[in-house]
């Protein structure tokens, strides 16, 4: 029952703002119910930690630790990113780039976006998060090209096709993850279920695990982002409405990869954990290059924060591939914070090209001393992202980067640290560029209104008191880490 | 007809149309070839489900039958009816040289996964690498061509391989999971139609290769 409200609470919000889309105070409906989806997602994991699993809708959902975590994450970037969406929405109409009928359009579709990723995260079977997976590529795709300009439309294509290449083979990963459990003696219907395929995991025939979690990485690794399947994720976090890209780089990314983490505790219980490292180890390692490479002469700032999500991406497949209980809580911690500092880096990024009218990096000088609120807030945003203290980054890539070493994967984590630092300098070079310089001009109308700037403020506040005080989520933490590495 | 055989030759049709899209220029016959794909991929769901008295995997061929034969088509010949030019213009690689690239694809396919064929251990299961090939020359399609209407039928057939490997090898998914991947596939080629109306709408009749906005 409690999954299943989970669910239908975003829906909920976007139908009552769909039915009157010229109420603007009705908009509200949305943050709302998105706010409830993080209050019963923290409801579940309470529940989850002190009774076990919860299972909903006749078995099709269930919720374990690692479900509840990522509805929590879901929840709070949802949060950020509607409750932003309504200024972005009501500064679209005014401007008359957007019709009464398309907003409710767009609201119908960002809140069956969030919808679609909850489904994923609580899908009882493995073949249901593909299905709800790949109907997040379909429902963001009208939202990446909802501009109708020639870079949406041509992000929008090039989004749906790749994707769509990389969800074919994730199902096909996924077949002869369902072939190796039917003759390991599933019965058909439940083969697929995650408790049933985690029961026969031991049995199942180690060459076609070995094929299908390799096309499950390329496959679900491309909605990750993860090179060489990545490059729809620049064009298309750079075209869609920044509150989209939010939640695209916020959670989009991390959903898949949770899809990742559940293929991988079944395949390392019937290979052991080696085949995982190696196949994660050169993912992220290429994505962490891609990364680095295309940081360094970056042009646009919206396209700076993708590739710093494929630079994250990198660094969450290396603790994963690590593996180890503490490394996964340390992935999922990562999780959590890069959602929501990106959300609120993305969010920030917004305001500014509103202000600016450019998202090119040449294009912004001196924000600190012409709007500091809004320098400010991309400052200090960027400062968690690149994993300082006190912010949630620096924990959980210090813990990861141990974890690495522990395993025997020292010489990889020197490479990913020595490409950190590339990036970081490439970072801190652009970022000095828009944000330091003389300001001779004040802006007119410097600061944003005081309900804009509450999220986001809140978003790194939120970063930063779980960088420090960590002990709320640990036991959630572990209790994921579990599933995952039982 | 025996049953494996008339199996092989479903499979075997399966992966001739795929061929036959490498060298067929014109949008509405390869359109017609992917159509008959479909209902290829349909009739080895139907025969499997017929020789196991399995209702959801008959069930599934008639949905694979109607979406992928019949209707998936029709709406793709409706919007490439009014392509003005009607035939692919210059694909990346000339038909000789794709022909040549496609046996190369199918050996590889055969290499590769026959020892998923063999341990399926049935009739069927030895014609898995079939579907295999009919994913890898979709791949080939889908980047060698650069017509809108082409890529989405490359992208039908990488789906079409995966579907007959599915068929082959497991008897399908529950059919649960298989109308929850038949509607998103539906919903997929949906999309791109709008998609290639609105790029046709804004810039009149575009190459994929002219679309170069975004790059760093």
């Amino acid at each position: 029952m409690l999954a299943l409200l989970v669910l239908v609470a975003p829906l909920l919000g976007g139908a009552v703002v769909a039915a009157a889309p010229r109420r603007g105070g009705l908009r509200w409906a949305a943050v709302a119910t998105n706010g409830a989806t993080l209050a019963l997602g923290v409801t579940l994991a309470v529940r989850v930690l002190a009774h076990g699993p919860v299972t909903g809708a006749g078995g099709v959902l269930r919720a374990d630790a690692l479900s509840a975590f990522m509805v929590v994450v879901i929840g709070a970037v949802a949060l950020l990113a509607s409750w932003l969406g309504i200024r972005t929405v009501a500064l679209d109409l005014a401007a008359g780039t957007m019709t009464p009928t398309r907003a409710a359009a767009y609201a119908i579709l960002v809140q069956g976006f969030i919808a679609t990723m909850l489904l994923a995260v609580l899908a009882a079977n493995l073949g249901v998060l593909w299905v709800a997976v790949e109907a997040t590529t379909i429902v963001t795709t009208f939202l990446v090209g909802s501009r109708r300009t020639r870079g949406s439309l041509e992000a929008a294509w090039k989004y749906l096709i790749i994707c769509s290449v990389g969800i074919a083979l994730a199902f096909f990963g996924t077949v002869l993850f369902y072939l190796a459990a039917l003759h390991a003696g599933g019965h058909s219907a439940q083969a697929l279920d995650w408790t049933s395929l985690m029961a026969t995991a031991r049995h199942l025939d180690p060459a076609v695990v070995r094929l299908g979690f390799a096309l499950v990485v390329l496959g679900y690794g491309t909605k990750v982002g993860l090179a060489p399947m990545h490059s729809w994720l620049p064009d298309a976090h750079s075209q869609a409405p920044t509150p989209v890209s939010a939640l695209m780089s916020g959670v989009l990314l991390s959903v898949a990869f949770y899809a990742i983490l559940r293929f991988k505790a079944v395949a390392d219980l019937s290979l052991g954990p080696s085949f995982s490292r190696e196949v994660l180890v050169v993912v992220a390692l290429l994505s962490l290059a891609v990364a680095a490479s295309l940081l360094i002469a970056q042009r646009d700032y919206k396209r700076l924060l993708a590739y710093s999500s494929i630079e994250h991406m990198g660094l969450i497949a290396l603790g994963a591939a690590a593996g180890t209980r503490l490394a996964i809580a340390a992935v999922l911690l990562q999780i959590l914070g890069h959602g929501l500092t990106k959300t609120v880096l993305f969010l920030t990024s917004g305001e500014i090209m509103a202000a600016e009218g450019t998202s090119h990096i040449d294009g912004v000088r001196a924000l600190l001393a012409r709007r500091p609120a809004l320098g400010g807030l991309f400052g200090v945003g960027l400062v968690a992202l690149l994993g300082f203290p006190p912010f949630s980054l620096f924990s959980s890539e210090l813990l990861m980067t141990r974890a690495e070493f522990g395993v025997g994967l020292g010489w990889v984590a020197v490479v990913a640290v020595a490409l950190m630092v590339v990036i970081f300098v490439a970072v801190v070079g652009h970022a000095r560029h828009m944000l330091f310089g003389p300001g001779e001009t004040a802006a007119v109308d410097a600061t944003p209104p005081r309900w804009v700037a509450a999220p986001l403020v809140g978003g790194l506040v939120a970063c930063a008191l779980i960088g420090v005080v960590a002990w709320p989520l640990s036991g959630l933490l572990v209790a994921a880490a579990h599933v995952v590495r039982p | 007809m025996t049953f494996s055989s008339a199996l092989a030759l479903a499979a075997g049709a399966v992966l001739v149309c795929a061929v036959s899209v490498l060298w067929l220029t014109s949008v509405r016959s390869v359109i017609r070839a992917v159509a008959i794909q479909g209902v290829a991929l349909g009739t080895v769901a139907l025969i499997l489900g017929v020789d196991q008295r399995d209702p959801g995997l008959i069930a599934a061929a008639s949905v694979v039958l109607v979406l992928k034969g019949a209707v998936i088509p029709a709406l793709l010949s409706r919007s490439g009816g009014g392509d003005s030019r009607g035939r692919e213009s210059r694909p990346l690689v000339n038909v000789p040289a794709s022909l040549v690239a496609a046996a190369a694809l199918i050996v590889v396919a055969f290499v590769t996964t026959r020892g998923v064929g063999r341990f399926v251990g049935t009739s069927a299961g030895s014609l898995v690498p079939v579907g295999v090939a009919t994913m890898l020359i979709g791949f080939f399609v889908l980047v060698t061509r650069r017509r809108p209407v082409f890529q989405i039928v490359g992208l039908l057939m990488v789906d079409n391989g995966i579907a007959l490997v599915a068929f082959l090898s497991t008897a399908g998914v529950p059919f649960l999971i298989e109308l929850g991947v038949s509607l998103d596939i539906f919903l997929g080629v949906m999309m791109l139609m709008v998609l290639t109306r609105r790029l046709k709408v804004e810039f009149g009749d575009v190459d994929l290769d002219e679309l170069q906005e975004l790059r760093d």
